[in-house]
């Protein structure tokens, strides 16, 4: 807690002269000494500070629960399936960044107008991450249905480090910047310390996202048909459901999925690299573990629950230990709920 | 079936056997082995492969002129990742592959791993982009060397100009919770606090994270005066760019590991204003101009980070050789510490401990999208 | 090499080429803002993918096509069990085989240099720890994501000790081994009830954390900085250079593998590893018989990690350097790697893959960049065409056999 000095304005007025005196911008000084203005005043007002500090962090935890969350529906809807730890799944995620980034890249070269770039670029990642998903599908996992549940994730692990390498070999190791395409939203204006545009349309395609999942799973036949096929394989295979097809099909949805997530995250960091897909891939599937893997909601609820974690962590405790706290309250989940949040507890019939 | 399995299994071993015979034939003598060892590959490459590049250029100038004391050199690279264990093979498979002076490693962490096992072999070791202290100033490794001033001078020249010229009075100081990082936020939070100056924050935060907003919050509550950042320029793009579209104004500075363009091109129009301290500046220097235009002939592209201590580095290896007679580590050494040699980074020698002298740190400001020394 | 085969191939090219027509054509430099076209790349993408898509059908088939004729053998024929696994119960093959390899291994510091020595070092270390990993994973069939922090343990153990109170390498030794066994347990207790991919989570959680204290908790292990300068085991009072240190830490290795096998090889065997076994196969069924399984959880996660904290020390005395970087989840995922691919449950096969899974990317370094992609791919192609590792377990069978007559019996 600062005193407040002797008027803030006179050594704001050395600082100019100090800034001049090597050369700085009257610019820059202004800026200084606005911020000196702001700091001793914006302890005034303490408790709507704190308040307000709580809802920016709430905010904080949303966003990035979000973006775990579109990340973990791919996990949960290809493990409730065929019971694969899909490990390159965050290796997809990376790639339909890397597209938009691309399409945007081209699309700005030949000068098209914002938005029609944002939307090819968005569309195009999904296009392409579902396209690797099902290519990966058909080469990885398909000889490995029958194998032991090992042997798959093992090709699963393999497929990552292919696609990350590949991604590294035929792009670069660099971070490349995301280009800011997105305009700032002016009815956000009033709110806009508390979140931005960006975290603002990652909150509503998740929602959105997640209630076009549960209607398809639902209320359509393919949903019935990957209902069947999560619960017994080869009964689905008996009554008639295209077991390959419905497989592949959840491939692509989760892909696309996360292309989605992968296109949001880099617009809102504004970097990207090959090897974003790994963290955001262990967490997320920390966060659909944690939420009861095979359970859609749960996916959503445990990435909601890692992200808050975090955020009130870093922002009341130490951004050191952050992960260390998401995973000690993790096994304490599942200490006391051992299949996950909303998971369904496997009944073992003997 | 079973003869023909068991002649597969005698052809297999003896094909396991040569191989391993192969990859352990050494070469003659008569050149003289240049080593390069640094992150080559990994997500640190772009820190290690300028160097590679500058003694490509090196090597390729003097070999050109006849050579060092009349034999061709010859470059011998070794990848170690930024990882000390990797750094320990690289030096072993260096060592045993007959190098006589080495320019690296990139990473601190990295090269204190494999400084011992040049030390006792008898090498020198000269780095372009170690920065940790103890590795001249503790005197337990008298065969390293460096083109860069160390950590401790960077971060008083840190306090020394927030204190003065900034007149701050509270400060975040945030890393990476990297060897790099971590040690360069300590060093620099212990002299502010022994300048008198709170530090209001100090903590890492988790590089790759998928969002920054919470630690960002953090300092807007903190209510800080300045931002000082110790480690790579990633993090510190992402961290600059949410805290300015957060409307926060708050100065951010920055240690040598963001003094490079590519954070410029990185944060656009968001690194305007941020503050970096970094190796003089040597833009005027004619080897300097020489060097990068070099670069820019032969690969086609602008210099990386460390390109010009590494030339220089490349330049005072080899000035020693010729200047000391041999390749021995006496000779070496005696050379180093006595001879004066013009290098992209001045005319510099060594001192006791290692350090080059001639060089230093200054203070940078971006301004208009260029990095331009303030002090 | 039919036409409609042709035809396969030349879609699955063309589609290769529509896949990876951004990430491989189209370079885009945000940084410098340039966009560059690498078209040739295309014509790669195409021919590699019409081969591959040509060799992969191919080796598909023959796969599947040698499961059908095993189909119609009879019903009380011995498992199949493969050539490489007949060779080596075969006595006039493994016998001699034994001797030779024994031999080089000896002699082997002398014929290379200490290069060589060191990664063989590092390969015999891995061994050690796949050895470890497999009592967890291949017998007791408990899916362990963090073995990679037991190894840490091990490391630090004696490395703090020694910086502490000038603990020797060969008292650490033990200790390394008993507080692996420690931690396990520690780590044992909260998964209890959990099973499968939860037990994974968990275990993956609890490496992370132990590596995440370790990197931020300065006070007590030095953080990322790391602890430097860890000396090397001495025998008695011999001091040794930095060669003959190499050559001393291959032997020692050596010893341990033997004593790892030697050990894990009597466990499966005894009382114990049957009741790992039976919890692996049917975990209800194991308790129905009176199995403890908590008992049995608890005792596998403690035996395979001891072997872990054994290897941490040795690896902390070779490279004299340690930093919680060294013990991240990928480490864990190679360990696990190893296990796989050599076979999970047979020690030869995890000897095996650890030699492979080690050596081959330091061999493959002429290829230096393209080294991970190449592994990635090795890794894939592997599980699809030997799913059960380089050596599969040969399943202990008992046959019931008709009468007392001995025709009816097989060698």
């Amino acid at each position: 807690m600062r005193t407040p000095r002797p008027g803030p304005l006179p050594s704001g007025r050395l600082l100019s002269r100090a800034m001049a005196g090597v050369g700085g911008r009257p610019g820059h000084t202004l800026q200084l000494e606005k911020a000196q203005a702001v700091n001793t005043t914006g302890r005034a007002t303490i408790g709507h500070t704190e308040m307000e500090y709580f809802i920016e962090l709430f905010f904080s935890g949303l966003t990035r629960g979000s973006i775990y969350a579109l990340i973990a529906l791919g996990y949960t809807m290809v493990y409730g399936i065929i019971q694969l730890i899909n490990f390159a799944h965050g290796e997809i995620y990376m790639i339909g960044a890397f597209t938009a980034l691309i399409v945007t890249g081209v699309l700005t070269y030949y000068g098209w107008p914002h938005l029609a770039i944002v939307l090819m670029a968005a569309v195009l990642a999904m296009f392409y991450a579902a396209a690797y998903g099902w290519t990966m599908e058909r080469i990885a996992y398909k000889p490995l249905r029958d194998a032991p549940r090992l042997s798959a994730l093992i090709s699963a692990i393999g497929a990552s480090l292919f696609l990350q390498n590949y991604v590294l070999l035929a792009q670069t190791s660099d971070f490349l910047p995301f280009p800011n395409l997105i305009p700032d939203f002016a009815f956000l204006d009033p709110v806009s310390n508390l979140f931005g545009t960006t975290d603002f349309l990652i909150y509503t395609t998740t929602g959105v996202v997640m209630a076009l999942l549960t209607f398809l799973i639902k209320f359509t036949r393919v949903g019935k048909a990957m209902r069947a096929t999560a619960q017994d394989r080869h009964m689905a295979m008996l009554v008639g459901v295209d077991v390959n097809l419905i497989i592949s099909i959840t491939f692509v949805i989760g892909s696309t999925t996360a292309a989605i997530g992968g296109v949001l995250i880099a617009s809102h960091v504004g970097q990207i690299n090959f090897y974003i897909g790994f963290i955001a891939g262990i967490k997320a599937f920390v966060a659909a573990v944690l939420g009861g893997i095979g359970s859609l909601p749960g996916a959503v609820l445990g990435s909601l629950v890692l992200g808050w974690t975090e955020a009130f962590f870093t922002g009341y405790v130490s951004s050191d230990y952050e992960d260390v706290c998401a995973f000690v309250i993790l096994v304490i989940i599942l200490i006391f709920r051992p299949s996950g949040l909303l998971g369904r507890s496997d009944v073992q019939k003997v | 079936m079973k003869s023909c399995a068991s002649k597969l299994c005698l052809s297999a071993i003896v094909v396991f056997v040569a191989v391993f015979a192969l990859s352990g034939v050494g070469l003659a003598q008569d050149t003289i082995k240049l080593g390069v060892a640094g992150a080559h590959s990994g997500d640190l490459a772009s820190y290690g492969i300028p160097s590679i590049r500058a003694a490509e250029l090196v090597v390729k100038d003097a070999n050109a002129k006849g050579g060092v004391l009349g034999k061709q050199i010859e470059l011998l690279l070794g990848d170690d990742a930024c990882k000390p264990e990797l750094a320990t093979n690289v030096a072993t498979k260096l060592v045993s592959d007959g190098v006589n002076v080495v320019l690296g490693h990139i990473c601190s962490g990295a090269t204190k791993a494999a400084l011992n096992i040049y030390g006792s072999a008898g090498i020198v070791v000269m780095s372009p982009s170690a920065t940790n202290t103890e590795l001249t100033l503790s005197g337990e490794y008298p065969n390293f060397f460096r083109t860069i001033s160390y950590d401790d001078a960077q971060a008083r020249l840190q306090v020394d100009f927030a204190k003065d010229v900034l007149k701050v009075k509270r400060v975040a100081c945030l890393h990476d919770k990297g060897d790099y990082g971590k040690g360069q936020s300590t060093l620099a939070k212990q002299f502010f606090e022994e300048a008198g100056i709170e530090v209001a924050l100090f903590e890492g935060v988790t590089p790759g994270a998928v969002d920054y907003s919470a630690i960002v919050q953090k300092i807007k509550r903190e209510n800080v005066d300045l931002v000082v950042w110790g480690a790579y320029h990633p993090e510190a793009s992402k961290i600059v760019t949410l805290m300015r579209k957060k409307k926060m104004d708050t100065p951010f500075m920055g240690a040598d590991g963001i003094k490079d363009e590519t954070f410029i091109k990185v944060a656009g129009e968001f690194a305007e204003g941020v503050f970096a301290t970094g190796p003089r500046d040597v833009s005027q220097n004619p080897l300097f101009i020489a060097a990068k235009k070099a670069h820019q002939e032969a690969y086609g592209e602008d210099p990386g980070p460390f390109f010009t201590e590494a030339y220089s580095a490349a330049l005072a290896l080899l000035n020693a050789i010729e200047k000391g007679g041999s390749t021995e580590f006496e000779a070496v050494t005696k050379a180093l510490r006595s001879e004066y040699v013009d290098t992209p980074v001045g005319n510099i020698s060594f001192d006791q401990n290692g350090d080059a002298i001639g060089i230093g740190f200054s203070v940078y400001q971006v301004k208009n999208g260029v990095f331009t020394t303030v002090q | 090499m039919t036409l409609a085969e042709l035809k396969k191939s030349l879609l699955a090219a063309v589609w290769f080429m529509f896949l990876t027509f951004p990430i491989m054509v189209i370079k885009v430099n945000t940084i410098e803002k340039t966009v560059e076209w690498h078209w040739e790349r295309l014509f790669y993408v195409a021919a590699g993918g019409f081969v591959f898509s040509f060799l992969w059908r191919y080796f598909l088939r023959r796969k599947e096509g040698g499961g059908r004729p095993a189909a119609a053998v009879e019903a009380d024929a011995p498992e199949k069990v493969s050539p490489l696994q007949r060779l080596i119960h075969d006595r006039r093959f493994s016998l001699p085989a034994l001797v030779l390899l024994g031999g080089f291994v000896l002699v082997f510091p002398y014929l290379f240099s200490m290069y060589q020595v060191n990664i063989m070092t590092t390969a015999l270390i891995y061994v050690v720890t796949g050895l470890g990993l497999n009592v967890v994973v291949g017998v007791a069939g408990l899916l362990h994501l963090g073995y990679a922090a037991f190894y840490a343990v091990g490391a630090y153990t004696y490395a703090l000790l020694n910086f502490h109170f000038g603990l020797s390498f060969w008292l650490a030794l033990p200790i390394g081994a008993a507080l692996g066994c420690v931690f396990a347990i520690l780590l044992g207790l909260p998964v209890l009830r959990l099973r499968g991919d939860y037990l994974a989570i968990v275990t993956l959680g609890f490496g992370e954390i132990i590596r995440l204290v370790l990197e931020n908790w300065n006070d007590f292990s030095f953080g990322p900085s790391g602890i430097a300068n860890i000396p090397r085991p001495k025998f008695l009072w011999f001091d040794f250079s930095l060669e003959q240190s190499a050559v001393f830490i291959y032997f020692l290795m050596l010893a341990l593998v033997l004593l790892t096998v030697f050990v894990t090889n009597r466990l499966k065997d005894s009382r114990i590893g049957r009741a790992w076994i039976a919890m692996r196969e049917d975990e209800v069924a194991c308790q129905a018989m009176g199995i403890d399984i908590a008992r049995t959880k608890l005792s596998a996660f403690a035996m395979g990690s001891a072997w872990a904290g054994m290897a941490g020390v040795v690896f902390a005395a070779k490279t004299t350097f340690i930093n919680p970087a060294s013990f991240t989840l990928w480490e864990s995922i190679v360990i696990l790697c190893i296990v796989v691919l050599g076979g999970m449950g047979s020690i030869l096969g995890v000897i095996l893959g650890a030699l492979v899974l080690i050596l081959l990317p330091e061999y493959l370094r002429a290829f230096s960049e393209y080294r991970m992609l190449i592994f990635g791919v090795v890794m894939v192609v592997m599980m699809v065409f030997r799913p059960g590792g380089i050596v599969s377990e040969v399943r202990r069978t008992y046959q019931f056999k008709e009468g007392l007559s001995k025709d009816g019996g097989r060698s």
